[in-house]
């Protein structure tokens, strides 16, 4: 029953989970067909077939009163019991557990490892526990990874942590679970879980990214850092303006009336305080970006520069 | 018991003698809308809250729709949040909320307890008064801009959508006082105005339900009251409660909110707990089984339902000792709400059951509410929650008592009542086409969402991954079946008020008094004379009167008509009253 | 359920409809019956408004909770004089309002007026010191919410605080709240003064006078809990 009900097993969790949830589903079903039963038995039973027909009133019974509600608390207990074990589990994060920070915004996620390594796609070692630590830069979201069972908002004012222990390799889906708005059902990710001798090569080749040129380093972080959900670079609207042709435009139209030259320096300003000039027609939502490195920064206007054909003299 | 009522509904099939009742005393449209009484006020309410079922469900439909495929389908992501969140404020607060107590309580609830009228009549009226100008507030909100906070307005996001939320929570900070207003008249009325031996143990089942839920309403809804103006004010002026970026919590809006959302949860299905008890118990013509237990386990439920708001908060950053406690309380409160299904079932042993409309919804819902409440026990278990919460496994686990339990008795109880409410029967044939067509095709639209949320497809999601597409489709054909079922409904409801069959003053053989002491039609002040009350509610051995008046089953052609009534009681030697109903 | 009817409550309700005493409802059987329902709704009501009340203390303990330290320094800028002022003056009011139905159960219609009107008073007493002391906060800046903007000697160590603005925030939210209370409070017994003064009310009949007697009790009650919490600790 398993098997149709849960998605596929890929933690030390999970089976333990769904052993739970099998046996409360096979206790409520016995009980529903139980109860049910008696119920079109009596029906069938007892069915009226004279108008006039009136029962003499049956006694009721103490001891059948006393068993439903003996015998139903007795299983619940149990039921608790179960699930406090395992929600015990859940909390109790292994000291070993090797960390990967998380940020969520609207409307995507953003990995970092221990070496400075972000990624879009969460990378994990197989057969090891992982810790996440968690914050949002804007509204609560939600982690959630069905095929670990495991689950756990992400707030805005305080960090939250999950951990898993990936059992089987492979690609599994991530999504967020907290309505998050606008974008809230694509604001997906996917986990690969890879052996540990695949993941220390990955994390070793992923990271360095003092040897990219700018423009390539803007295009990573692009979508790394979710500029994609808000930003198009085929000129098609979205939350942000789109940023095919944005470089050079000399009459950038803003919420106040005033215009703007989109330069290297408003490209700058915009990405670190986002909120300083909004662009006519969008609202005031980008969270500031602050937390870029230099570098960083620079490789985003670079790959900017590259979404436009407009050419400007500036410093 | 009153002299009038046995034959009334023979005689009145000539319209020139028909007699003056609540509905015809007066009839300009001034006379309803200043009325004072409480038949009418539940005849106002029902049309208000017809209104607005029609409007949410038709937003429930147009989301299946939507869902019938993994990707746009019918709408933009923006109109499905919006679809989606006025679908969920609309049902609960403005429809879920009010539509027992609102319809049936005001209704019937006088009349089983043999007062002429609510304590507060005037506060009556105004309760249905507050509730349109809650009604006109979350227009107000759709004409500025719309929602798409979902119905439970989470801080920060909340916050910062802007559109007309500030509207919205101000519409239920207004709507709310109509259901305070209409708590407070119960809960005086149930004290003060009971008939002469109308004890406490002698209180019908529906009238034990509606003063639980009253409780609820008056401790719980001014704890929303304050969320809303703490909501608005931060949205106003900043205060800095909720929001994060102005230095309050998240969280401790949750708590706040669910303090009030989770008793709410009780406001909705305790009312559908007392109109079950009375079908069940009319249809099986027998005394309900455990009638002290199930009356006393919904004051349990209403006093337990305060103290397990967090279960709705296992993953959301709350602490694990809080879950644990929460998770625990939440397992002592499935108890009481087993003994009922328990009770209920043994209620029809050896009773003597007629399967009519309103008993085929009774039967429905003690299949439905029981499998909401052993997945109420799934998602209270704290493991199992973390992988269940927010998927499709809650929201059909709360359809399921909410839709399945509550919308089913309210359908229920609207057949039962609705001989006495419009002096009409409704088409039994096509009743029972629509109580199989309900119960078909909510099924068939909530059961695939269970599989869906336990395969873990989040909630709230406007695409979706393909694999889940097969059961999404499954359950939009299923809320298709369920609308069709709907509109049935509607129109033969619609058609009954017109040309339906008159209807006699106890069609159902009933032991209540709302059957036995009035007229086919209510008069205005419910009772020729205020009754006294001299058994239990469903001692049907002792009521004679109840099958002198007419049997419903005279009504169909297939079954005899009843013969002599039964003999009277030793007691009851006075010839005029052994004639009487 | 009933199996006949009542004769002796029929009879009487019958018979009193002919000396029907005005003020009796026609639902109602007896007077009696009618101010026991009366007084039942307004606990049920006073019920309601505590509830009100105790979201709002939940969110104050909740914040001081967290912030124990800027809860005590922003509560020091408070003018406990005007606080303790205002809690003589709540509850004499208070004091007042149960004289004035002391004054009607006795037909003393003259004093009842008298007493309405010295509550009446009182409460605009009240109102006023809150104005003065709303003003003060004002003056520097102190303003619940985004305003919030802290000048002067008293009130410049407040700015470097991150939680003061929460403490005024719900300090503002609570007394406003409060307020308003007391000015619904003073129209309602305004009313009742001119109703008093109309004849309209003797010992036979003064529900109005009583429910609101209770209302006003549980506004100064309200009072009790906001001064030693927010001025004092």
């Amino acid at each position: 029953m398993g098997d149709f009900w849960l998605p596929e097993a890929a933690s030390t969790m999970a089976p333990k989970i769904d052993s739970l949830f099998t046996f409360v589903n096979v206790v409520s079903g016995v009980l529903l067909v139980g109860v049910v039963t008696a119920m079109l038995w009596f029906m069938y039973r007892y069915r009226r077939q004279d108008p006039a027909e009136r029962p003499s009133p049956v006694k009721e019974s103490k001891l059948l009163e006393i068993s439903w509600i003996v015998i139903p608390t007795i299983l619940v207990l149990l039921v608790f019991n179960w699930g406090f074990k395992s929600f015990v589990a859940q909390k109790t994060i292994p000291d070993n557990a090797y960390e990967i920070q998380v940020q969520a915004r609207s409307w995507g996620w953003s990995f970092e490892y221990p070496n400075g390594v972000t990624t879009d796609t969460l990378y994990v070692p197989a057969d090891e526990p992982v810790k996440t630590t968690m914050s949002s830069q804007d509204v609560i979201h939600s982690f959630y990874v069905p095929a670990f069972r495991v689950k756990q908002d992400v707030l805005p004012n305080r960090y939250t942590s999950v951990w898993f222990e990936a059992t089987k390799e492979g690609a599994y889906d991530l999504f967020c679970t907290e309505y998050c708005g606008r974008n809230h059902s694509e604001m997906d990710a996917e986990v690969k879980v890879v052996s540990r001798a695949r993941f220390d090569e990955w994390l070793e080749s992923a990271g360095t990214p003092d040897d990219i040129p700018l423009p390539k380093l803007g295009e990573k972080l692009y979508t790394q850092q979710g500029c994609q959900g808000c930003h198009s670079l085929d000129g098609s609207e979205m939350v942000g303006p789109s940023w095919k042709g944005l470089y050079g435009k000399t009459e950038h139209k803003m919420a106040d009336g005033s215009t703007v030259t989109a330069d290297a320096n408003y490209l700058r300003e915009s990405i670190l305080q986002s909120g300083a000039k909004v662009v006519d027609g969008y609202q005031n939502v980008m969270p500031s970006y602050a937390s870029l490195s230099e570098r960083e920064v620079s490789g985003l206007v670079e790959f900017i520069k590259e979404q436009s054909d407009k050419e400007l003299s500036e410093e | 018991m009153s002299t009038t009522t046995q034959d009334a509904p023979v005689e009145q099939a000539g319209p020139d003698e028909e007699e003056t009742n609540y509905l015809n005393h007066e009839t300009s449209i001034w006379s309803w809308l200043t009325t004072k009484d409480h038949k009418r006020i539940g005849v106002l309410y029902c049309i208000s809250l017809a209104v607005v079922f029609l409007v949410a469900g038709v937003l429930a439909l147009l989301m299946r729709a939507e869902l019938s495929g993994s990707g746009q389908t019918l709408m933009g992501n923006d109109t499905y949040n919006q679809v989606f969140t006025m679908h969920g404020i609309l049902m609960v607060f403005l429809f879920l909320v009010p539509s027992i107590p609102a319809i049936l309580g005001n209704f019937v609830l006088p009349l089983q307890i043999g007062a002429k009228d609510v304590a507060f009549p005037r506060l009556n009226l105004a309760s249905w008064y507050v509730y349109l100008a809650g009604a006109a507030f979350t227009i107000t909100a759709l004409l500025t801009g719309g929602v798409d906070t979902g119905w439970t307005f989470y801080t920060p996001y909340s916050a910062s959508t802007g559109g007309g939320v500030l509207w919205m929570t101000s519409a239920i900070f207004v709507a709310g006082f109509a259901n305070i207003f209409t708590g407070l008249n119960f809960i005086v009325t149930i004290h003060k105005m009971r008939a002469p031996g109308m004890t406490w143990n002698r209180l019908p089942l529906f009238v034990w339900g509606m003063y639980a839920t009253s409780i609820v309403q008056v401790l719980a809804t001014p704890v929303i009251g304050i969320t809303m103006v703490l909501l608005i004010l931060e949205q106003t002026l900043q205060i800095g409660i909720f929001d994060p970026a102005l230095g309050g919590d998240p969280v401790l809006f949750q708590h706040f909110f669910w303090f009030y959302s989770h008793p709410a949860v009780y406001i909705m299905i305790l009312p559908a707990f007392g109109i079950l008890s009375e079908l069940i118990a009319t249809f099986s013509r027998s005394r309900i089984f455990g009638y002290r237990a199930i009356a006393l386990s919904s004051v349990a439920i209403a006093m337990l339902g305060f103290l397990v708001w967090g279960h709705h908060m296992f993953v959301s950053g709350q602490s694990a000792i809080s879950s644990i406690v929460f998770s625990l309380i939440t397992y002592l409160i499935g108890i009481p709400s087993g003994i009922k299904v328990f009770n209920w079932v043994a209620t029809l042993y050896k009773g003597s059951i007629w399967l009519q409309t309103p008993m085929l919804y009774a039967l429905g819902f003690l299949f439905m509410f029981t499998i909401g409440g052993f997945t109420g026990i799934m998602v209270g278990v704290l493991s199992v929650d973390v992988h269940l919460h927010d998927t499709y496994y809650v929201v059909g686990h709360f359809h399921y008592v909410m839709m399945g339990g509550s919308v089913v008795a309210l359908l229920g109880g609207m057949h039962y009542w609705w001989p006495k409410i419009t002096g009409r029967m409704y088409n039994e044939t096509l009743g029972k086409i629509a109580a199989g067509l309900v119960f078909v095709g909510f099924n068939l639209t909530f059961f695939p969402q269970l599989v869906l949320g336990a395969r873990g497809m989040p909630r709230r999601y406007a695409n979706y991954a393909e694999r889940f597409a097969g059961l999404h489709q499954l359950s939009t054909v299923g809320s298709q079946i369920l609308g069709l079922g709907l509109f049935l409904i509607l129109g033969y409801a619609l058609w009954s008020l017109a040309y339906g069959e008159k209807a006699p003053a106890n069609p159902w053989g009933a032991t209540t008094l709302e059957w036995t002491n009035t007229t086919a039609v209510p008069i205005h002040h419910n009772f020729e004379r205020i009754p006294l009350v001299t058994r239990g509610p469903y001692d049907f051995h002792l009521a004679d009167e109840v099958f002198g008046g007419g049997d419903g089953e005279a009504l169909s052609d297939d079954v005899p008509q009843i013969p002599d009534p039964a003999p009277s009681a030793p007691s009851e030697t006075d010839p005029t009253e052994s004639a009487g109903v | 359920m009933a199996t006949e009817t009542a004769p002796a409550p029929t009879e009487r309700e019958e018979a009193e409809h002919d000396h029907h005493p005005e003020h009796l409802q026609h639902h109602f059987v007896s007077s009696k019956q009618q101010f026991d329902s009366a007084k039942l709704g307004m606990w049920v009501f006073l019920i309601t408004e505590v509830l009100l009340f105790s979201g709002m203390f939940v969110a104050y303990a909740v914040f001081r909770q967290w912030n124990p330290d800027v809860f005590a320094a922003a509560s020091g800028t408070l003018d406990q004089a005007m606080g303790a002022a205002n809690t003589v003056v709540l509850l004499t009011s208070s004091l007042t309002v149960a004289l004035a139905i002391h004054a009607i159960k006795q037909d003393r219609v003259q004093r009842c007026i008298y007493y309405l009107l010295g509550t009446l008073g009182l409460a605009g007493g009240f109102m006023v010191v809150k104005y003065f002391e709303y003003m003060a906060k004002f003056e520097h800046g102190v303003f619940p919410g985004a305003a919030f903007d802290p000048h002067g000697a008293h009130y410049e160590h407040l700015a470097e605080m991150t939680a003061a603005p929460q403490f005024f925030s719900i300090y503002f939210v609570m007394t406003g709240i409060h307020g308003v209370h007391v000015i619904i409070g003073m129209i309602v017994i305004g009313v009742l003064a001119l109703m008093a003064w109309r004849g309209s009310f003797s010992s036979e009949w003064y529900t109005p006078v009583e429910l609101t007697g209770l209302y006003w009790h549980l506004v100064d009650i309200v009072w009790i809990f906001l001064f030693p919490l927010l001025y004092l600790i």
